[in-house]
């Protein structure tokens, strides 16, 4: 090899170090970040919206900065926050600052000590004291905060403890502080005031360690939406006009309704102008839209429900998007069973039209 | 030699792969702005970031009706023609996908926009030289939304 040669691969080796690490180490100020990735639910000021407000003193006073490092990594599946993979280490320790930022006191060092306790008693006691808000074996309250049948003011919705992003992130000596001492200004309040011995704690500490299995295997159907294709994708037997024809009887005989039918183009070109070979036919049911979007207000964005049909080199394709990704997309377990029935419903309509 | 090239190749795989892999895949933003100063905002926005917006869709008829508690919701349609052109008839499978579109609706007398990151069709096209279109358009995505947070104060 040359010497040139060697001099031009070093040169790019060292230029690729270097986009990298600028890539990796640019602009990392968390009150950007965090105003870009965290503040549509959290709220600019940390005080809430979506998700458990993270500004106030008796949350953030008492968490590691580790803990807020694993949330942010892990998020939570199935349960709306998200898992930041995408950002720097660097960016993630700058959006830890910013938050920090709230607190009043110095962030507590973190406690890796293990809680031991009787995870069968744990059982009773949480079914007796904790199951009203964080639901049936620490599901989670219900409803996800996105909402807007949800006022502000209605109290902070419990979260769920079977769960890997809180089992990764929560020490157990974070589990039992905040069982012992609440979190002021919030519906969690100190069961140690409410009766429970410090005993009673660390077995109900057990109990909750004992989620990891369930937790895991939850993720684990999240994770097989999210391999889910985006699309599905048939193709037709018949022309172009006589598929669109079919779709819009299929559409009926389903019980939705045609809302409209135009060109993938309308808009994007002048009118007349569109491509005639690319036809979407828009429809909805609104009992079905409503039942959604009263669960999750982002999932209209891909509302109304449509239908491509497009014809390329003489062969038709009908694609829909695939509702079974969107659990994964939209990261909430109260969309799966919304998400698998409208799969089924467009695997209908396509089976129709192409039979 | 080898060592370098060993560690030259890593490095580019590392590069190129990891933010493939784990795309956000929900872009959103709230605003303190109502309904429509934020839609005004928004729409500015796309136009001024070189895009057009192709249909502003209602999804939310008889849904007040039925009790529900926004009259305000939207779905905005936005592309370049010859980019969707060339996409769709490249790869149909993403017609269902496209135009692309940013579901916009009021929420507690603020606004909330979200969108699928653009990333995510990355997985339904072969071609690697058209995957940077779509790590473009998320880059759009997020100066749209941080245009509209800075409309807000
Ligand atoms: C009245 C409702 C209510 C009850 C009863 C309740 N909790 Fe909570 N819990 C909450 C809420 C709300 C939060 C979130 C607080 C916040 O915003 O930081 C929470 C937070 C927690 C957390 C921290 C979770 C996290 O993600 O940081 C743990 C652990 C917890 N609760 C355990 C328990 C246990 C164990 C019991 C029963 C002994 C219990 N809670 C009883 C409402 C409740
Ligand atoms: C799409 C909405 C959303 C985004 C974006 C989001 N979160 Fe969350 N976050 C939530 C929800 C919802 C929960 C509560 C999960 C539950 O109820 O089980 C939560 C929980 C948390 C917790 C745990 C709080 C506790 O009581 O233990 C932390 C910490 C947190 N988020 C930090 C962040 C940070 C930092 C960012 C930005 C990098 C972020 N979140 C982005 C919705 C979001």
């Amino acid at each position: 090899m040359s010497f040139l040669k060697i001099n031009v691969i070093k040169s790019l080796f060292l230029l690729s170090i270097l986009a990298f690490s600028l890539n990796v180490f640019s602009a990392p100020h968390g009150d950007e970040l965090y105003g870009r990735y965290c503040s549509s639910c959290h709220g600019k000021d940390g005080k809430g919206g979506v998700g458990v407000p993270l500004a106030l003193h008796s949350f953030i006073n008492s968490v590691s900065d580790e803990y807020l490092v694993k949330t942010i990594r892990h998020g939570r599946p199935g349960r709306i926050m998200p898992a930041f993979l995408s950002l720097s280490d660097a960016q993630v320790s700058a959006i830890v600052g910013h938050v920090r930022g709230w607190s009043d006191a110095p962030a507590p060092a973190e406690d890796t000590t293990v809680v031991k306790g009787n995870a069968e008693h744990g059982e009773k006691l949480f079914a007796s004291h904790c199951v009203q808000c964080h639901g049936e074996a620490g599901m989670g309250g219900k409803g996800t905060g996105v909402t807007f049948s949800r006022k502000r003011e209605l109290p902070i919705i419990a979260p769920a403890l079977n769960n890997t992003g809180f089992l990764a992130a929560a020490s157990d000596v974070m589990i039992r502080d905040t069982i012992t001492l609440g979190r002021e200004g919030t519906p969690m309040t100190s069961m140690l005031v409410a009766g429970l011995s410090e005993e009673d704690i660390d077995d109900i500490v057990s109990y909750i360690r004992s989620f990891e299995k369930t937790a895991a295997e939850l993720e684990q159907t999240l994770n097989g939406a999210g391999s889910e294709s985006p699309v599905i994708i048939v193709d037709s037997p018949y022309g172009l006009d006589e598929t669109v024809e079919n779709l819009k009887q299929a559409i009926t005989d389903q019980n939705f309704t045609l809302i409209r039918t135009d060109f993938l183009e309308h808009g994007l070109v002048e009118e007349g102008k569109e491509n005639k070979k690319q036809v979407v036919l828009h429809f909805c049911n609104f009992g079905f839209l409503f039942q959604a979007l009263s669960l999750d207000p982002r999932v209209g964005m891909f509302l109304p429900c449509r239908v491509t049909v497009v014809e390329k080199d003489g062969k038709v394709k009908i694609s829909t998007i695939n509702p079974k990704r969107l659990s994964k997309l939209f990261n909430n377990h109260e969309l799966d069973e919304y998400c698998e029935e409208m799969y089924e419903a467009y695997i209908t309509l396509l089976e129709d039209a192409i039979l | 030699m080898r060592t370098m090239r060993h560690y030259f190749l890593v490095l580019v795989f590392f590069c190129c792969t990891a933010p493939h892999v784990h795309a956000d895949d929900l872009l959103m933003v709230r605003t303190q702005q109502a309904f429509p100063e934020a839609m005004l905002a928004l729409q500015t926005s796309i136009r001024e970031h070189g895009y057009k917006v192709t249909r502003v869709q209602r999804i939310d008829i008889g849904l007040t009706g039925m009790g529900y508690k926004t009259d305000k919701y939207r779905v905005v349609f936005v592309g370049k023609p010859a980019e969707i052109q060339y996409l769709v008839n490249k790869y149909p499978a993403l017609a269902a996908y496209m135009p692309p579109q940013i579901s916009i609706f009021a929420e507690q007398g603020e606004t909330v926009l979200v969108t699928a990151n653009p990333m995510i069709y990355s997985e339904m096209i072969e071609d690697d030289a058209d995957k940077i279109l779509f790590r473009r358009w998320e880059s759009d995505v997020y100066s749209v939304f941080d245009d509209i947070r800075a409309a807000e104060d």
